[in-house]
């Protein structure tokens, strides 16, 4: 059995995009000559060269809309934000544009760009390198939300976005880079969310760099756990028939609480299963500050294992 | 400190400090039957506006309508300067280049009206004309937001070899946003087969140029990228058609991006909700002397390439291809509500 990283995991995804399609092509900040902030790219321009593999300057807003643009012009772009922190610097281009152009052009016009963005807290970054945007981003229709969260996720889920004819978001987890796991040969899909724990007394619905976390939750509370994989489009039945079977749930988001992804799933478990429940709702989200330097006040702002742990149990009380 | 002197400048704000400049005059290097096309493209535009703003007034048109009236000899130097297979970026401001480019003049029409028949199926309206036949990328109203688009239509133009260029037009309140200097350099730094043609209408909606920018010479902000400039009169349609010929032979000719600042101006208010009350009535009254349809008929009527009854017909015949396009658009149907959600996704 070989084990990879999940650093591994996407280089292996990225270097084969490349050299499976002519027109694949990343640009971003740092890519190439530094060889990625995460060094997810390195090797990459020394093999695909320098038209492929595009040192940009930091200019988010051109060098997204230019990936846009490359998309409409035929082109199968891969951008690379540095961070999802910088992203809202290309906001105006994700938003105004990328999501919206097909509509607004009655269906003419497809925006085949994949974005991709590392995300997330807890390597003491402190506030402005330490956002979670995946559930706010997920809040507009026209683009699809990957967060892959598994070896198998961050090797496959590149080569499904690009394979999508509309602007596919990527975040990536630099708390989960140095996780290991073997690579199978499965089938990565960017539409369904998947069972990663069977269990009987709790439904833990997480995705990204909590899947971990409440993988070893569930461990106290038999808890079935479902990483939603996608953001959107959701796909609620799986997690509906996890609900009706457990009739509890507990979300887990990284994002803050408020007006989160979290929100908006115990919503529809309310609009859809409100009667197979057992207790009410319960969820652990990112506290509403933000995210602050010294590490015991990042992880007491963090869900945690022992606070998922808490939650799911309180619905038992 | 003491301020830069101020480059000389015929237009800008300086222009409007001492006058506008003379009428365009002069010969038109043109056979008669070119110069007549022009002529043509120009009406074709002032009249489906002139329509559309009288339809507005009759609510058969709704939501932001932005005129051209004016700026007619822009889009009519620069279209006759592209080929079928090069890409055009455009404004909320783009009837004329829609229409220009290519787009039936009934689908215009009826996508004002909303209607499924319209060039963007009714989803659009003014401000985003869509059409993929003719290369139109639309259609983007939010200022400066085009500019990106068409360095990246031109990179992969660029990627694939191909000498096509990306004509990337938009008003002068761009160069205030950070999307007009990232492109900028981005396109030089790569030198990207794109033209941007900037025109400066003198007012970013109510704010005239000098009160935004600290250095009002556009052409001097393209140079600091490195970037080729053309500085040209926007009312003559010979001085906007043979810039933008020079500028797509040097895209072509792969020598890099190019800048243009046509100088223009715009007869009516920036929006159909805007009372203009912004700048004075002498200096649109001043402006109107250059006007681009009137003094380029005069022109050639003086060389004896047109007459009265030939501008007349001319303009008939504009007529009943306005009466046409209102017809087509009234004729055409709604949407069924059922499909709201269609082309939100590819699938």
């Amino acid at each position: 059995m070989t084990l990879i990283t999940y650093r591994e995991a996407l280089r292996m995804g990225l270097y084969e995009a490349l050299e499976k399609d002519e027109r694949v092509f990343l640009m971003g900040e740092d890519v190439g000559k530094y060889g990625g902030t995460y060094a997810v790219s390195k090797g990459m321009l020394e093999k695909f060269g320098p038209q492929r593999v595009r040192d940009t300057p930091l200019s988010e807003l051109a060098f997204v809309g230019a990936g846009i643009g490359a998309a409409l012009g035929g082109m199968r772009p891969i951008v690379e934000l540095m961070t999802v922190n910088f992203s809202l610097l290309a906001l105006d281009q994700i938003v105004n544009t990328a999501a919206i152009l097909r509509h607004m052009s009655g269906g003419q016009f497809s925006v085949p760009v994949v974005i991709r963005m590392s995300t997330g807290a807890g390597r003491q970054l402190a506030a402005q390198h330490s956002h979670s945007f995946e559930g706010w981003y997920a809040h507009i229709p026209g683009i699809r939300i990957a967060t892959p969260a598994t070896i198998d996720d961050a090797h496959g889920m590149l080569g499904a976005a690009l394979a999508d004819p509309d602007p596919v978001l990527v975040f990536e987890y630099p708390a989960l880079f140095e996780a290991k796991g073997e690579l199978s040969a499965e089938n990565v899909d960017i539409s369904s969310a998947k069972i990663r724990r069977a269990g009987s007394k709790v439904t833990l619905i997480t995705y990204g760099a909590c899947l971990p976390k409440t993988l070893q939750a569930a461990e106290e509370v038999d808890g079935e756990v479902i990483d939603l994989r996608v953001l959107r489009p959701l796909d609620m039945q799986t997690v509906l028939n996890s609900v009706r079977k457990t009739r509890r749930a507990v979300v887990i988001d990284e994002g803050w609480r408020s007006g989160s992804l979290a929100a908006e799933i115990m919503a529809r478990i309310m609009e859809q299963a409100f009667y197979d429940l057992d207790a009410p709702l319960a969820r652990v989200c990112r506290e509403e500050v933000p995210i602050p330097y010294a590490r015991h006040l990042e992880e007491a702002a963090l869900p945690q294992p022992e606070k998922i742990v808490a939650a799911a149990k309180a619905l038992f009380a | 400190m003491s301020a830069l002197p101020r480059p000389p400048d015929k237009g800008g704000s300086e222009l409007r400090e001492r006058g506008v400049a003379p009428p365009p005059a002069g010969p038109v290097p043109y056979p008669a039957e070119l110069s007549l096309r022009f002529l043509s493209d120009m009406l074709r535009i002032r009249r489906l506006e002139e329509k559309s703003a009288e339809l507005y007034g009759a609510g058969k048109i709704r939501g932001f309508l932005h005129l051209y009236i004016g700026e007619e000899a822009v889009a009519a130097g620069a279209m006759r300067a592209l080929a079928a297979e090069d890409n055009v970026v455009a404004t909320y401001r783009e009837h004329g280049h829609a229409l220009l480019r290519g787009v039936p003049m009934g689908r215009i029409m009826a996508e004002m009206y909303g209607k499924r028949e319209g060039c963007s199926r009714g989803r659009g309206g003014s401000m985003h004309l869509f059409d993929a036949a003719a290369r139109f990328y639309g259609g983007n109203a939010i200022v400066g937001g085009g500019l990106p688009l068409a360095v990246g239509l031109a990179l992969a133009n660029s990627l694939r070899k191909s000498s096509s260029v990306t004509a990337c037009f938009f008003g002068e309140g761009a160069v205030a946003e950070g999307a007009f200097h990232e492109s900028m350099n981005l396109a030089q730094l790569w030198r990207l087969p794109v033209a941007f043609f900037c025109e400066n209408n003198l007012y970013a909606m109510g704010t005239a140029l000098e009160r935004s920018e600290s250095q009002t010479d556009l052409c001097v902000k393209a140079a600091a990228f490195g970037m080729a400039t053309l500085k040209v009169d926007g009312m003559d349609v010979v001085e906007t058609h043979e810039a933008a010929k020079r500028a797509c032979a040097h895209v072509r000719e792969g020598k890099g991006p190019i800048f243009v600042e046509f100088q223009t101006y715009r007869f009516r208010a920036h929006s159909m909700f805007d009372p203009d009350l912004y700048r004075d009535k002498a200096e649109i009254e001043q402006w109107k002397t250059r006007g681009p349809i009137h003094t380029f008929s005069a022109r050639l009527k003086a060389q004896g390439d047109l007459t009265e009854a030939q501008f007349l017909e001319l303009d008939r015949a504009v007529m009943r291809e306005v009466e046409e396009a209102v017809a087509f658009a009234e004729a055409g149907t709604w949407e069924p509500v059922e499909d709201l959600a269609r082309d939100v996704y590819t699938r």
